[in-house]
C-alpha cells in the first residue's frame, strides 16, 4: 500500500490504523470510552475549546518552543546539519504537558473532578500533577515501584504539586504495570474520574486524541524550519517508547513525502541480547492495553519485561499508528543502545550546553550516527522531547558517581 | 445443542440455578488444576470457568492477578491449559468448561488454531475479556464454526444497543458484571442486579450469569433468586491461596458445597425463585 493512493486520514471511525488500534477493553470500559469519544469530538468543534487550548499552550507552557541549530555539534560530526526542536524548554521540561493540558481541559468540560495517570520516567506524572494543580483537580499517579526508585526527584515533584503517587508492585513494576493499575482505578471510579493517558497508545480515542494534542510540535516545525534552515528537513528523528513525542512531530510531516521519518527505539543492551524495549524492531503484533500493536512477547503471548536505561522508553508496546507507519513504510524504526544514548547525552551536554533527557538522547544518538554519512547541506530535525535534570541520578550512577 | 445450553436446560427443568466457579489454570501448580476442577464438580459446580493466565490481566483485581503470576511462574501456557481440559474431559462428559482470558495469548497461537484446538480438547465456550463484540467478528465466527460458545460480558453501564450486539455475537450465556470495577472488588448492588437481569435476559434471549463481587454463600443465594447463574472467582482463588497443595481440593469442595446448598435453598423456598 502506498501513501500516494489517498490522503492520510486515520484512524477510521472505530479507531483503526489498518489492522492496529481499536478498542480492546472489557465491557465495563466501553461506555466510558464512548462518552470520551463524544466529548472529544464536541470539544474539537468548539472554537472556545480550541482557543483556550492555544492560549494555555502559549501562556502556561511557553509555546512555541524554539528550533535550535546545533552548529558546533554538527560541525564536529562533520556531516548533515542537526536542528533541535526544543520541547525540553516547555513548562515541566518535556512535551508531555501539551497533551495533559488538552485532556485536563476535556476532563473539566466533562465534569470529572478527579484525574489519574500512569507514568514511567515520571514526566507524564509531573505534567498531569501540574495541570491538576492548575485546574484544581484531585490527582492520583500510578508508577511502577522500580521507576519510583529510579526517578525519585520526579516523585517528589508530583507530591509537591499535590498529587498522590501510588507505587505499583505487580508484574515487572514498570510502566506497563502502572498502566494496568490506572485502568483498574478508572473502571472502578468511572463516574468521577478522567484517565489522562500519556502516550499515543491505549483504546480509541486515546491514540488519536493524544496525537492531536501533540501535533502542535510538528505544526510549529513546519512553520519554523523554512526560517531556520531555509526549507523543510530531510529527516525528522524522534525517540519512540509509546511514541507520543514522535507522533506529535511526525504527523504533520506524513504528507510531506520527501521528508524521511525515523523513530528511535531503546535497544537497551542490544537487540540481539533480548534486553531491550524495541517493540517495532523486534516485536510481533498482538493486543495489550486496549489496542492492537507491535508487542514484545514470548511465543505463548505473555508480555515480556523490557530493558532500557530510560524509564520513559521502558514499555513493551508502542502506539498503533507507529505500527501502521512501519507497515506502510512511511516511517523507519531503528534501535539505539543504552551506551549509544549515554554518548549522545554527554555529547549534547559538552558540545551544546544542553542536558537532554535520556529518552531524547536516543534520538540524538541516532542523529549522531546518521549525520556523518550525509553531506553538509542535508538537514536533520531531532525532537529534543525533554530535559535531563530528572536523569542526573541515573547518569551519575553509570559513571560510578554517588551524590 | 451445546453442552452449555444443555446444562442450562437441565437446570431449568430441575428448578435450579447454575453455579459457575472460576479458577486459574496452573495456579498454584499445573498438576493441581485437574484435581481442583474435579473438586469443584464434587462441590456442585455446573460449569467451570478456567482462567488462561496472562501477564497483564487489566480487568482483574489483585487476587486473580496473583493467580496468573503464580501460574505463569509455574510454566503454564495455552497448550498446557488445553492439555488440562483434555484430561478433565476424559474423566467425564457432563460439566462444560469455558476458557476465560485475554486476547493476546489467543492471537499468539492464532485464532483458528486456537478455536480448533480448544474444541478438540473438549472446551465448550470461550470468554475473552478484552474482545468486545465489535472487535471480534472473526473470532466469534471461528468459535461458532468450531462448536464453541463465545461468551460475552455486559456491565451495569452497558446500553441496550450493547445488549443487541452481544445477542448477535454471543451464545451459551451472558456474563453480567455486577459492579463497576475489577474482579474481586467488595461492593455489589443487588437492587441494580434485580432491575437489570430481567431486561437483559429478555433482550439477549440467553441465560444470564452474574459475577464480580460475589464473595459468600448468602450473596450467591440472593443472586440465584435473580439470575440464571452465579459466577464466583476471586473468593475461590483466596481459598486455594490459604491452603496447602494437599488440602486445596477438599477446601474448595467444602466452600463450593456451602454456596451450592445456599443457592438451592434460596430458589426452592416459596417466593425465592423468579
Amino acid at each position: 500500500m502506498h501513501m500516494a493512493d489517498a490522503p492520510y486520514d486515520l484512524p477510521d471511525a472505530r479507531g483503526h490504523f489498518g489492522p492496529y488500534g481499536g478498542i480492546f477493553v472489557a465491557e465495563t470500559l466501553i461506555p466510558a470510552l464512548t462518552e470520551l469519544r463524544q466529548a472529544y469530538e464536541e470539544a474539537q468543534q468548539d472554537p472556545a475549546f480550541v482557543a483556550e487550548f492555544k492560549y494555555e499552550l502559549k501562556h502556561y507552557v511557553g509555546r512555541p518552543s524554539p528550533i535550535y541549530h546545533a552548529k558546533r555539534w554538527s560541525e564536529l560530526l562533520g556531516g548533515a546539519q542537526i536542528y533541535l526542536k526544543r520541547e525540553d524548554l516547555n513548562h515541566t521540561g518535556a512535551h508531555k504537558i501539551n497533551n495533559c493540558i488538552g485532556q485536563a481541559m476535556l476532563a473539566r468540560r466533562m465534569g470529572k473532578p478527579r484525574v489519574i495517570a500512569e507514568t514511567g520516567a515520571g514526566q507524564h506524572g509531573v505534567a498531569t500533577a501540574t495541570v491538576a494543580a492548575r485546574y484544581g483537580m484531585e490527582c492520583v499517579v500510578y508508577m511502577g515501584s522500580e521507576d519510583v526508585r529510579r526517578q525519585a526527584a520526579n516523585v517528589y515533584r508530583m507530591k509537591l504539586l499535590g498529587a498522590t503517587v501510588v507505587p505499583v508492585e505487580s508484574g515487572s513494576k514498570t510502566l506497563k504495570d502502572a498502566l494496568n493499575e490506572a485502568m483498574r482505578d478508572w473502571v472502578t471510579n468511572i463516574g468521577n474520574t478522567f484517565y489522562i493517558i500519556g502516550t499515543v497508545a491505549g483504546p480509541h480515542p486515546y491514540p488519536m486524541m493524544v496525537r492531536d494534542f501533540q501535533t502542535v510540535i510538528g505544526k510549529e516545525c513546519i512553520d519554523q524550519m523554512p526560517e531556520m534552515a531555509g526549507r523543510q528537513p530531510d529527516y525528522v528523528i524522534a525517540c519512540v517508547g509509546g511514541g507520543s513525542n514522535a507522533m506529535g512531530i511526525f504527523h504533520p510531516y506524513i504528507e510531506h513525502a520527501d521528508v524521511r521519518l525515523v523513530g528511535v527505539e531503546a535497544a537497551g543492551s542490544g537487540i540481539d541480547t533480548g534486553m531491550h524495549a524495541a517493540s517495532l524492531s523486534a516485536g510481533r503484533p498482538g493486543v495489550l492495553h486496549g489496542n492492537r500493536t507491535y508487542l514484545l512477547q514470548n511465543e505463548d503471548g505473555q508480555i515480556i519485561e523490557t530493558h532500557s536505561i530510560s524509564a520513559g522508553l521502558d514499555y513493551p508496546g508502542v502506539g498503533p499508528e507507529h505500527a501502521w507507519l512501519k507497515d506502510i513504510d512511511r516511517a523507519q524504526y531503528v534501535g539505539v543502545t543504552d551506551a549509544e544514548a549515554l554518548q549522545g547525552f554527554h555529547d549534547l551536554c559538552r558540545f551544546e550546553g544542553i542536558i537532554p533527557a535520556l529518552e531524547s538522547s536516543h534520538a540524538l544518538a541516532y542523529a549522531a550516527r546518521l549525520a556523518p554519512t550525509l553531506s553538509k547541506d542535508k538537514v536533520l530535525l531531532v525532537n529534543l522531547s525533554g530535559r535531563g535534570d530528572k536523569d542526573m541520578h541515573t547518569v551519575a550512577e553509570k559513571s560510578g558517581i554517588q551524590f | 445443542m451445546s453442552r452449555i445450553q444443555h446444562t442450562f436446560k437441565r437446570l431449568a427443568g430441575e428448578g435450579r440455578k447454575a453455579l459457575i466457579p472460576f479458577i486459574t489454570a496452573g495456579d498454584p501448580a499445573p498438576e493441581l488444576t485437574l484435581p481442583l476442577m474435579q473438586a469443584l464438580v464434587a462441590g456442585g459446580a455446573d460449569i467451570i470457568e478456567l482462567g488462561v493466565p496472562f501477564s497483564d490481566p487489566m480487568a482483574d483485581g489483585p487476587t486473580i492477578q496473583r493467580a496468573s503470576e503464580r501460574a505463569i511462574a509455574a510454566g503454564m501456557s495455552m497448550r498446557k491449559v488445553l492439555d488440562i481440559v483434555r484430561s478433565f474431559r476424559a474423566t467425564g462428559d457432563e460439566t462444560p468448561v469455558v476458557l476465560m482470558g485475554y486476547a493476546n495469548p489467543i492471537e499468539a497461537m492464532g485464532v483458528e488454531p486456537f478455536t480448533r484446538a480448544a474444541a478438540e480438547a473438549g472446551a465448550d465456550g470461550v470468554l475473552v475479556v478484552d474482545y468486545p463484540p465489535e472487535e471480534c467478528h472473526e473470532f466469534a465466527a471461528s468459535c461458532k464454526a468450531a462448536g464453541l460458545d463465545p461468551v460475552f460480558l455486559l456491565a451495569p453501564t452497558s446500553t441496550e444497543q450493547r445488549f443487541a450486539d452481544v445477542a448477535v455475537a454471543g451464545s451459551g450465556y451472558i456474563y453480567y458484571v455486577s459492579l463497576k470495577g475489577v474482579t474481586g472488588s467488595a461492593t455489589l448492588d443487588l437492587d441494580e442486579v434485580a432491575r437489570r437481569i430481567p431486561v437483559i435476559r429478555d433482550k439477549v434471549g440467553m441465560p444470564v450469569g452474574v459475577g464480580f463481587g460475589i464473595r459468600d454463600a448468602a450473596t450467591a443465594a440472593r443472586i440465584a433468586g435473580l439470575a440464571d447463574a452465579v459466577v464466583i472467582g476471586s473468593r475461590i482463588i483466596e481459598e486455594i491461596e490459604q491452603s496447602s497443595h494437599a488440602e486445596a481440593p477438599a477446601r474448595v469442595t467444602a466452600f463450593i458445597r456451602g454456596v451450592r446448598e445456599a443457592m438451592d435453598a434460596a430458589v426452592t423456598q416459596p417466593g425465592g425463585a423468579r
